[in-house]
């Protein structure tokens, strides 16, 4: 490629940092060249994101040198990486919801011109780049994938030498993707270096030339992803052989466990999503897939089907046959249902609680009080159980469930539910931010239960993982949940169409008409 | 004749008892908005009037009086923003800390004080008119704090609105690890919005010892430093509604006096009563409306910020 | 070189207890730089602070007779803590305690019925607990923040004792001052040692402690209580009602002020007065605190705050201070307990000012 050059823009010797118990970066050394795509990858607690805090002046690191064009430089803040010309998206946007694009561009330069000049900077660079965004709405007004085009031109309204984009497409359906892979290819074509932090292989080998493996805080390898195999990254991420999940043999699909019939429900929130004449039927062993980008109703689907909030009327939601939508989550819990919540800490567990404890908080029905006092005889002896069945590390059923890995936590939170042997499982984004150990051990257990029977109903923005276990998947969207087809018979870029919106271009692709992009 | 001064010396009177309100909330308005709540100013009130008052009466002049007592609750204010700024306390427990400090600290130093007269820093416009009645005196009573009560909302809300320093203040409070991502110091920030409320308390402080009741007497804030907390929560912490509800609050406050101004006779304890339950009353009103809250609340509000690196 | 926060991996248990112990310690220092400020021997005034009250039995009694209503309303400003519930009206709910007893003992009393303490007792409980309802109902029904809304009841309160003492139940043969009739001889709580003040109002404080202790810990309310506290996303999903452990914990505490409310009144004096406190449900929140929300840390927190109140009184008849300079000590407590707090999660480390650049591999 014409535009590469041989010397490094930015150059990483020895980075180390530590955080009280965890040494979240390990010696790391890192060469960015001109104009590269470099892509970080390592799965999730390998220390990425620390790394491109540290080049982002967010967080300082205990040793290492940073060289930037041939120069040493010390990166104390923010400002200091922008004046460099290091530019960052973050993976939970760095937006204000309250005030407009343009102001929130404004905070992020230290322009000094008015905001009407400023807007009239960003469309000139929205036009260049093809990425639509107006200067002067609201952000809470715009999807997920607006924001992210406003997070983008604010980093190219400072003519960034390096552009850092951290699980940048964890938020976008497959066809807006597409659309990003162009802008930065373009932008490495004219010269801007790119640091592409992700976990995704095929992604990784779509756009990246070269890639920076990290695994437990140190490097492990670096390889040109366009040659490697996935096999050899995935090796080199996690250290061994990809695990592969056993389906068993598909059990014949009982009657519906949890039936669903024209749920709509207003948003509790100010910037919730209205469910809209949701319906759905889970039957018993199967495990029922639910895509969709976050923000399109899944916090509220989950809560009006665990019971966090009641249903218009009780027969519109139906656990085993019984009317359950005016029931509250421990009625709920008595007719069969379990549920694992999309946040571990302060939601499925309490961190400043034991495992004992914490076992109390779903499962206080099962026999674990009586006559209003707790029994921790008891209490104690189902959370050994648990840690056990589930080969949960910790110092024991009295830690503190802050002790505990994410993984662990999660891995203790599934099996609790699943030791109440649930007649209907909800499932929450499962494995979001745990180890690929744990969350295979995790859709192991999803699998096995349903094959025992249950009903599993899991949310996942995580197509691939919603590929590989479900037997039908729908689609959310804006409150409004598609039609559930059989994995079988449906591919990505439906699904993905699905959940951009297009319902209509996705039901004819699906029926094979033909399609004009 | 009688119902015009009548209606001027309610106006007046209102306006008066509206300024310690006006100045202490627009303070903490000020501060909440950069995501710091400050329970302590019921505390910072106390330390400014007595601080002012011993200040006016050992230097013989009332402008010293007053800037010490604004430092006097900036130094109080400082004392909180430590703890939950660098040492990241529990925001309400030690505003309550404040409060219970501010009193008893206010009532130690200014025990020596007690009973002592001062003349006031009302000026009467036209002192010889004035002695024909006492409506009349009350409706000539001109305060120059008052004025600056006056003037705080147009000055507070442009500076929110309208300058870049106001916008970081406000982005501060909607996301204090957003505004650190970007580089602001929002611990600075977070300071300075502090112990602006605290000198605004102090100021409030002072005109109830200076101006308004000129003497000092322990607890002689009576619960308006809490009645300005209600009303920044009231205002939906905008300027110009925080004035309107001082105004509200300043009216219900002089219920004596128009009882009197209207012949009628009522305890005077159960008349006292009112500016608290009118205070429950409004933050009933506005506490209906969750949505309308949390829209408007800075999101950040009273949770302490960790600094990562 | 800078002085660093660094968070620690797992809060320290042995800070929880030791912090109180380092804020007493910076408390008597800073006392000691107050009293010499204020022209005072320190030394001497320290002895009068701590040392004076305990050295009789009567001392003694007075300290039970003023740990008594702190303890009371400790525990149930504690309990509410724990769920997140911010009872800072504890003053009023005594007031309102003490007014609905000392109506039934003024009305009923004199006739040495066997049912007149219980009645007297129980009324005090009901009317705090109804003073403490309003709160609760306002928080449930309207969303509103039970710290402003239990504090302006509390002004209401002292207003409305004001009132009755101005006049509905004002003494008749009192020589017009602002007092209530003295209550006869059968509405007065026994006494616990003779010829002592204190009252059996200190057994029932005291068996608050490991009622209040078993509540916490062994029940399942006590567990929704913690649960609601530390997470209030936990008990949505756990199913346990918000609205149920609101009311709960404001009818408890609030019931429990208005018992110290009428042991109060019912025990030493025997009389409504415009001032029937010196801020006990103010001084309480700090013994909450201090007691690290722990029945038991409670008892000793209560018995400190007692003795800052005997050796304030008697740093005024001795020292000619004003009594406010108890309330001072109190606050300085308070703040150095919050500051000496931060030692449980993080620890001060020294560091250099600036890493990075200097460094080469």
């Amino acid at each position: 490629m014409p535009h590469a050059s041989h010397e490094a823009r930015l150059r990483l010797t020895g980075i180390s940092k530590r955080y009280a118990a965890t040494l979240a970066n390990d010696a790391i050394d890192l060469t960015i060249r001109a104009g590269e795509i470099h892509a970080l990858l390592g799965e999730n607690g390998a220390g990425k994101s620390t790394l491109v805090k540290i080049i982002y002046g967010v967080v300082r690191p205990d040793a290492g040198a940073i060289v930037w064009e041939g120069e040493d430089v010390d990166i104390v803040d923010p400002n200091t990486a922008r004046a460099l010309g290091i530019g960052m998206v973050f993976q939970h946007f760095s937006l204000f919801e309250s005030l407009t694009v343009a102001e929130n561009i404004a905070l992020g330069l230290n322009a000094k011109e008015t905001l009407a000049q400023l807007a009239r900077r960003i469309a000139a660079i929205s036009e260049r780049y093809g990425l639509a965004v107006e200067p002067f709405r609201h952000v809470y007004h715009l999807s997920v994938g607006e924001r992210q085009r406003v997070e983008i031109v604010r980093c190219l309204l400072q003519e960034p030498r390096l552009l850092i984009m951290d699980e940048p497409t964890s938020v976008l359906t497959p066809q807006e993707t597409v659309g990003l892979f162009d802008v930065l290819r373009r932008l490495a074509s004219e010269g801007c270096s790119i640091l592409y932090i992700s976990h995704k292989l095929e992604e990784i080998k779509a756009l990246c030339e070269h890639a920076t493996v990290l695994r437990a805080g140190r490097v492990v390898g670096a390889c040109d992803p366009r040659v490697a195999s996935t096999e050899t990254l995935a090796e080199m991420m996690i250290g061994g052989q990809l695990p592969e999940c056993r389906r068993g043999v598909q059990p014949v699909q009982g009657k519906p466990c949890l039936l669903v019939e024209r749920l709509s429900l207003p948003a509790d929130e100010p910037f919730g999503t209205n469910l809209r004449a949701i319906s759905l039927q889970l039957h018993e062993g199967e495990i029922l897939g639910i895509a969709g980008i976050a923000g399109n109703g899944q916090k509220e689907l989950l809560a009006a089907l665990s019971g966090e909030r009641q249903a218009p009327r009780a027969a519109t939601v139906r656990i085993a046959g019984h009317a359950a939508g005016l029931l509250g989550p421990a009625a709920r819990r008595r007719l069969g249902l379990a549920f694992i919540p999309e946040e571990r800490m302060g939601r499925g567990a309490i961190g400043e609680m034991s495992l004992v404890e914490n076992v109390l908080l779903s499962c206080y029905q099962d026999g674990l009080v009586r006559a209003g006092m707790l029994r921790y005889g008891a209490a104690q002896r189902y959370a050994q159980l648990v840690c056990d069945r589930f080969r949960v590390v910790a110092a024991g059923v009295f830690a503190l469930a802050s002790s505990l890995s994410g993984g662990n936590m999660q891995k203790f939170i599934v099996g609790r539910e699943m030791a109440t042997h649930p007649r209907v499982l909800l499932a929450a984004h499962p494995t979001w931010g745990v180890d690929v150990g744990a969350a295979l051990a995790i859709r192991q257990a999803l699998m096995d239960l349903a094959q025992q029977g249950a009903g599993v109903l899991v949310v996942s923005e995580d197509l691939s993982e919603l590929f590989e276990i479900s037997d039908r998947i729908a689609v959310l969207f804006d409150g409004r949940l598609s039609e559930p087809h059989r994995t079988a018979e449906t591919n990505v870029d439906e699904v993905g169409l699905l959940m951009g919106g297009r319902w209509e271009s996705a039901s004819r692709k699906a029926s094979g008409v033909a399609y004009a992009a | 004749m009688r119902e015009f001064t009548l209606v001027v010396a309610i106006l007046v009177a209102t306006l008066r008892a509206a300024t310690p309100l006006m100045l202490a909330g627009i303070g903490e308005l000020v501060t909440e908005r950069s995501g710091v709540l400050n329970l302590g100013v019921e505390g910072m009130m106390l330390m400014g009037a007595s601080v002012g008052f011993i200040g006016t009466v050992t230097s013989g002049s009332v402008v010293i009086g007053l800037l010490m007592a604004m430092l006097a609750g900036a130094a109080t204010a400082l004392v909180f923003g430590v703890l939950t700024l660098s040492l990241m306390a529990n925001q309400v427990a030690c505003g309550l800390a404040l409060t219970i400090f501010g009193t008893g600290f206010s009532a130690l130093i200014g025990a020596h004080y007690l009973g002592m007269p001062l003349p006031g820093l009302a000026l009467s416009l036209w002192p010889n008119l004035s002695t024909a009645s006492p409506l009349l005196h009350q409706a000539m009573l001109v305060d120059p704090l008052v004025l600056v009560a006056v003037a705080t909302p147009f000055l507070v809300y442009r500076f929110l609105h309208r300058t870049r320093a106001g916008l970081i203040l406000r982005a501060v409070g909607e996301s204090h690890d957003v505004a650190h991502a970007l580089g602001y110091s929002v611990l600075r920030i977070r300071y300075l919005a502090v112990l602006f409320g605290g000198g605004m308390s102090g100021l409030a402080g002072a005109y109830l010892s200076l101006a308004y009741t000129p003497m000092w007497a322990e607890n002689m804030v009576a619960g308006r430093g809490w009645i300005a907390l209600g009303l920044v929560v009231f205002s939906t912490w905008k300027p110009f509604w925080l004035a309107l509800g001082a105004c509200l609050f300043g009216f219900v406050t002089i219920a004596q006096f128009q009882a009197e101004g209207l012949g009628l006779q009522v305890s005077p304890a159960l008349l006292a009563m009112l500016p608290y339950l009118a205070t429950i009353v409004v933050l009933v009103l506005i506490s209906r409306d969750t949505v309308r809250l949390k829209l408007n609340a800075p999101a950040a509000l009273g949770k302490p910020f960790h600094v990562t690196a | 070189m800078r002085l660093r926060l660094e968070a620690r991996a797992q809060p320290a248990r042995i800070m929880l207890w030791l912090s109180p112990v380092l804020a007493a310690v910076l408390s008597v220092i800073g006392i000691s730089v107050l009293f010499w400020v204020l022209g005072r021997d320190p030394l001497q005034a320290l002895q009068i602070l701590f040392i004076s009250p305990l050295s009789s039995i009567d001392g003694l009694a007075e300290l039970g007779l003023k740990a008594t209503p702190l303890l009371l309303c400790a525990i149930g400003i504690a309990i509410g803590c724990r769920a997140d519930v911010w009872n800072i009206g504890a003053e009023g709910q005594f007031t309102l305690g003490a007014i609905c007893g000392a109506v039934v003992a003024l009305r009923f009393g004199g006739n040495d019925a066997w049912w007149l303490i219980p009645a007297e007792l129980l009324a005090g409980i009901a009317g705090g607990a109804a003073w403490a309802a309003i709160p609760a109902l306002l928080k449930t029904r309207f969303n509103a923040h039970e710290i402003l809304t239990t504090l302006m009841l509390t002004y209401v309160a002292i207003q409305l004792l004001s009132y009755l003492v101005h006049g509905p139940l004002q003494d008749p043969q009192g020589y017009g001052f602002p007092q209530s009739k003295q209550f006869e001889a059968d509405a007065m709580l026994p006494m616990l040692i003779p010829d002592t003040r204190l009252h059996i109002g200190a057994l029932f404080a005291l068996a608050s402690v490991p009622l209040g202790s078993l509540l916490l810990g062994r029940t399942l309310m006590g567990f929704r209580i913690r649960v609601v506290g530390l997470a209030p996303g936990a008990a949505r999903y756990a199913g346990f009602s918000r609205n149920g452990i609101i009311w709960f914990c404001l009818l408890l505490s609030g019931g429990l002020a208005g018992l110290a409310g009428i042991c109060e009144v019912a025990g030493p004096d025997g009389q409504l007065t415009p001032v029937i406190s010196p801020g006990y449900g103010f001084a309480a929140i700090i013994v909450a605190f201090l007691g690290r929300l722990n029945p038991v840390g409670i008892l000793f927190a209560s018995l400190l705050l007692a003795l800052l109140y005997l050796g304030g009184e008697g740093l005024q008849l001795s020292m000619q201070l004003p009594i406010a300079v108890t309330g001072t000590v109190q606050g300085m407590l308070l703040f150095f307990l919050l500051g000496a707090d931060v030692l449980i999660n993080y620890r001060v480390r020294l560091r250099p000012a600036h890493v990075g650049a200097a460094g080469h591999a």
